[in-house]
């Protein structure tokens, strides 16, 4: 089965640091565990996701600036 | 011509007090939402409701197209902007009555004035109001830098004329810091907003927060006294009340006339805030800036003067002149409000949405709550995490303070963690039963309370 990383918090959800930024990672990058890649927004509070697995980035499940559930798949490591 | 059907281009509490006066006037509503607040409080409460986008406040609260396309869907003549999202953004305003619809507010030539830093103090001090010493506008050059800053006194604050939101903001307490701080405050500002000009300010120690209601019809304006809001977490309030309790009546009758003074000059219609800092020393008070809107504290002003601003609000878009002279204005007792948000005391005020259960009102004599919640409602993680504001009422400062513990332990709100804990605790506080506070203070105090606050979220 596939693994992926799943958003920790329900909220908005965002790839990049600031709109004006690029993305933390884009697919095919290679993670380590603790490597940000992404932001969520609740409540106007920005927390940052970091991953609990390593891996490479296969695809994003989640776009940018769009609205996550806890437990919801962010992407998926191949 | 009297508003017959209002659009409410907000969410939250705010909307569901828009509703509720609007309704006391015989004034339909729509309530606009996103997806996200389908089942809201508002939209359940509104004669009609409309969904404007997705929940992103982007493509919902702010799609000023949506907005506008349903208002005219609907057959609303008016819209009320509420606090945040629209209320100020004079292009919306514009937008509005462009589309031969009423704005709930000042015009645009308004929001745009007190908007804009440098134009909103010159409109102060053409008003006679005292604003904080500073240079009165933009410096391009260090040398007058130099000159105004060894003429105002230190400590200055260093600000970046083309910033917000506290962003390149330094404090000099010397002028060998000064000349240190100026350059690099200046390369920062041209790097963040391609704007290296900066303005300075003298930096007022312990200032209180004290701000005053006004209402205009675009003639003649009122003042319904003042709110002191000087506990405030990250220059977010969270504890305001009125009258403030250190204010002596002299003073209060300058600072609010001062208020009143700044509102005829431009020509202000509707509600507004003028906000000050007061130095509790030399009992000298600073204009800050003016809010163009409702704000989040209003029921406490109401609750002293008897007067419903949202109403008032709505009467006069609709085009009547005041109804009230300033001597027909009158306070009475003490009022305090607490912000109940969805944030974790405990864990560094983390918000965290949920499902709410268990839910339980308090009531009594001199006990509102104006609130967004219900049983079984899902609170979305999308927005702001206000979720009520408690506000009593007493005969004395002191009294109202023993009204407000009766009333924090009558609250329950289960299914999410809120910030009911910090106020119980702030309300035994001996610095605040005495009002001996200023703008800084929470913060060092949660610090000092951080284990307390845990406790309290253990028992």
């Amino acid at each position: 089965m596939a693994k992926h990383i799943l958003s920790p918090l329900p909220g908005t959800f965002y790839r990049k640091p600031a709109p004006d930024k690029p993305n933390f990672k884009n697919e095919g990058d290679l993670i380590a565990i603790g490597d940000v890649i992404g932001i969520i927004e609740v409540m106007k509070s920005f927390n940052e996701v970091k991953t609990d697995q390593a891996g490479k980035i296969a695809k994003f499940l989640t776009d940018n600036e769009e609205p996550v559930m806890a437990g919801q798949p962010l992407l998926e490591l191949s | 011509m009297p508003i017959r059907k209002l659009l409410i281009a907000n969410r939250g509490e705010i909307a569901v007090r828009i509703i509720r006066a609007a309704k006391e006037l015989g004034v339909k509503t729509v309530q606009v939402h996103s997806l996200a607040d389908q089942e809201s409080l508002a939209v359940k409460m509104a004669d009609e409701a409309v969904n404007i986008g997705p929940p992103h406040a982007a493509k919902s609260y702010l799609n000023i197209e949506a907005i506008l396309n349903a208002a005219k869907s609907t057959g609303a003549d008016a819209i009320h902007p509420g606090y945040g999202f629209l209320a100020e953004n004079a292009n919306f305003a514009d937008a509005v009555v462009a589309a031969g619809l009423i704005f709930v507010g000042p015009n645009g030539h308004a929001i745009r004035t007190m908007g804009d830093k440098v134009a909103a103090r010159v409109a102060a001090e053409k008003a006679g109001v005292p604003v904080v010493p500073g240079s009165g506008g933009r410096i391009d050059d260090q040398v007058e830098a130099r000159m105004i800053a060894g003429r105002i006194g230190f400590p200055v604050m260093i600000k970046a004329a083309a910033g917000g939101g506290g962003r390149g903001i330094r404090i000099a307490a010397s002028m060998e810091e000064f000349e240190r701080l100026v350059p690099q405050a200046s390369a920062e500002a041209q790097a963040a907003f391609g704007d290296g000009g900066l303005y300075i300010e003298r930096v007022i120690n312990n200032a209180r927060h004290i701000e005053v209601q006004v209402l205009g019809d675009g003639k003649h304006a009122v003042h319904c006294f003042e709110r002191e809001c000087s506990l405030q977490r990250r220059r977010q309030k969270v504890w305001e009340e009125a009258p403030s309790p250190v204010l002596p009546d002299d003073i209060r009758a300058k600072l609010c006339a001062s208020a009143v003074a700044l509102t005829e000059a431009v020509n202000y219609s509707g509600a507004g805030t003028i906000e000050y800092l007061y130095d509790d020393t030399s009992k000298e008070f600073y204009f800050i800036e003016m809010n163009t809107r409702i704000q989040v504290e209003h029921p406490v002003t109401e609750m002293i003067t008897g007067i419903d601003l949202v109403r008032e609000m709505i009467r006069i878009a609709g085009g009547e002149p005041l109804r009230f002279k300033q001597s027909d204005i009158k306070k009475s007792g003490h009022a305090i409000e607490v912000r109940i948000n969805a944030e974790d005391p405990a864990k560094d005020f983390m918000p965290g949405p949920g499902t709410i259960s268990n839910l339980r009102i308090p009531g009594g004599m001199g006990t509102r709550f104006d609130t967004l919640l219900y049983d079984g409602y899902q609170v979305p993680p999308f927005y702001d995490s206000l979720l009520g504001k408690l506000i009593v009422w007493d005969e004395t400062r002191e009294q109202a303070i023993n009204r407000l513990q009766r009333a924090l332990s009558e609250l329950n709100v289960g299914g999410l963690k809120t910030t009911k804990t910090l106020h119980q605790v702030l309300a035994t506080d001996s610095d605040v039963r005495k009002a001996n506070f200023h703008t800084r203070w929470l913060e060092g105090w949660l610090e000092a309370n951080a284990i307390r606050l845990k406790e309290v979220d253990a028992t």
